[in-house]
């Protein structure tokens, strides 16, 4: 998919087409260490084929993703996967899914301060990643809801348990998922929703 | 809110949601980059979006929309974003979209 002359541009579907009152958009973001499901997640609730937006990192030495080679490079082209859910007419959802590292995080503009909050997905085989997301996430003051994806071979700790492990305070929503179903992913978004609305004061 | 990391106003100016449409149809004067954009945006789409569909880079795309702002060829709409006390009207209007889901 090289860009090369505008006669092979691939653009929307005919049905993916938004109407032309679609004008506010919100996002949300789903951060996690690689291989947790995000892109999982956002395909399971994106009314379009997930697509994938690139950025290009300039720092030399650096790997893409926990399981990226370590080859020395002086640019690195880092991608993330996102997805759209159209909420009415007007307002439009997207959803991205970025690498909990937060070096990537700055490669695109205001990705979490613009977001309505995010969504941290865990492998409960790998928690320590989550640390560092979960310490990030709160220095930022970004809200964000923990959802737990059960993979089979998984080992299931209760989400109070999980609650310690993580030294999350209480009033953080934790919910089990399997980000494969949209039923799922769909009630994980719902919760923050319900979290951020619980944290919003009445208007005067 | 204040990020302290968005010292090129242009660039910062574009969100990975901000919408984009065109103001005009592309005619074989502009530069190919630029006749996809308004060939992609004659229904609204997302930064992220265009910058998927073209295989380009988010800041290559910033820099392109940027130019066709600047001459009126698109309009765009900034996204929602996250306001200090959350908007409850906005959140229900999100709960609304995806119960229906």
């Amino acid at each position: 998919m090289d860009f090369r002359s505008s006669d092979t541009i691939t653009g929307p579907r005919s049905e993916d087409v938004l109407p032309t009152t679609a004008t506010a958009a919100v996002k949300v973001v789903i951060v996690g260490g690689f291989g947790v499901g995000k892109t999982t997640m956002v395909g399971s609730v994106s009314e379009i084929r997930p697509l994938t937006t690139e950025e290009t990192m300039t720092q030399a030495g650096v790997g893409v993703d926990d399981n990226a080679g370590v080859e020395t490079k002086t640019a690195t082209t880092v991608a993330m996967d996102f997805g759209r859910i159209s909420l009415s007419e007007e307002l439009i959802l997207y959803l991205f899914g970025t690498p909990g590292q937060e070096r990537f995080w700055f490669l695109w503009n205001g990705l979490f301060e613009g977001a309505l909050g995010a969504v941290v997905l865990i492998d409960t085989r790998r928690l320590e990643v989550s640390f560092d997301v979960i310490g990030r996430l709160e220095e930022r003051g970004v809200p964000f809801v923990v959802a737990v994806n059960t993979f089979p071979d998984a080992p299931h700790h209760p989400v109070e348990a999980l609650r310690r492990a993580l030294d999350l305070p209480d009033e953080v929503p934790m919910i089990d998922c399997d980000a494969r179903l949209r039923a799922s992913s769909r009630d994980v978004l719902m919760t923050l929703m319900r979290y951020l609305h619980s944290l919003a004061v009445p208007l005067a | 809110m204040i990020t302290g990391d968005l010292d090129d106003s242009e660039r910062s100016a574009l969100d990975l949601v901000t919408m984009v449409v065109a103001q005009a149809e592309p005619s074989p004067t502009f530069q190919p980059e630029q006749a996809a954009i308004l060939r992609l945006c004659q229904a609204p789409l997302s930064v992220a979006e265009i910058s998927a569909y073209l295989s380009l880079p988010f800041s290559v795309v910033t820099s392109l929309l940027s130019d066709l702002l600047a001459t009126e060829l698109i309009e765009s709409r900034a996204p929602i974003v996250r306001a200090t006390l959350p908007d409850r009207s906005l959140l229900e209007a999100v709960m609304h979209g995806l119960q229906k889901l």
